[in-house]
């Protein structure tokens, strides 16, 4: 499934890395360790976190994931906005909490 | 091929910068694509580590037809206790550093899981040395 498509299902904000949007997924991650997203999320899967600054684009563009979704409304920073944008990386929101988004992702990937 | 990249103590907004020009190279090098994963983890988990912790810092690549050797060296605190800082979920990281993400006593661990050779030597008041091998084939 392309990040367009769970976009389209999941009723997410793109705030930017649109050069991103029709990379393929491979599954989730849940994590607001960085460094454990860096030892244990694979390449092509999507990252649900609530870190909102630039080191999140640093871990997701070298561990190639396909992008990221920031929970319960949050933004983020503006330099993590311009990195996302150069890695065509993209950054995701919701106003869901990580629990309910990731539930309707594992659903929507496992359907 | 040896490059040498500086680093600055707390500057996070260039934390992940030599790691991801590392891997560009290394991927024009058409070196395997999980190798180099391994690589880069190790090398941002020590970037972190000097600007989590230390001063300043030097890193040096040397790039061989069958290996990848990292040095990265630091003037700062030191590690005491190696064998301690090697445990899983053990940190000295300050509460700002944690706050971000990071800081949970896992990058030393991450580095010895992603690495063929992890060498670690430290003076307390003086800073650390973090020597990876990786073998490319």
């Amino acid at each position: 499934m392309k990040v367009s498509q769970i976009i389209k299902e999941l009723n997410l904000i793109v705030f930017s890395g649109n050069g991103g949007l029709e990379k393929e997924v491979s599954g989730g991650y849940v994590s607001d360790l960085l460094s454990d997203v860096m030892g244990n999320a694979s390449e092509n899967e999507i990252w649900i976190t609530l870190q909102t600054h630039k080191n999140v684009m640093a871990v997701a563009s070298l561990k190639d994931l396909a992008a990221v979704i920031l929970v319960k409304g949050l933004r983020p920073d503006k330099d993590t906005l311009d990195e996302s944008n150069n890695e065509d990386l993209p950054i995701l929101g919701t106003s869901l909490t990580a629990f309910e988004i990731s539930g309707k992702l594992y659903n929507l990937i496992n359907k | 091929m040896h490059f040498q990249y500086s680093i600055e103590g707390g500057d996070f907004s260039r934390a992940g910068n030599a790691s991801s020009q590392l891997k560009k190279l290394l991927k024009q090098l058409n070196v395997d694509s999980q190798l180099i994963k391994r690589i880069v983890v190790a090398l941002y988990e020590g970037e972190v580590n000097i600007v989590a912790h230390a001063h300043r810092g030097t890193i040096d690549v040397d790039i061989e037809p069958d290996k990848v050797f990292i040095r990265l060296s630091d003037e700062g605190p030191g590690i005491p206790d190696i064998k301690q800082a090697m445990k899983e979920g053990y940190s000295t990281a300050s509460q700002k550093v944690r706050e971000m993400g990071f800081g949970a006593g896992m990058g030393l661990p991450n580095m010895l899981k992603n690495a063929d050779k992890l060498n670690i030597e430290s003076e307390p008041g003086k800073g650390t040395i973090v020597e990876l091998t990786t073998l490319l084939r």
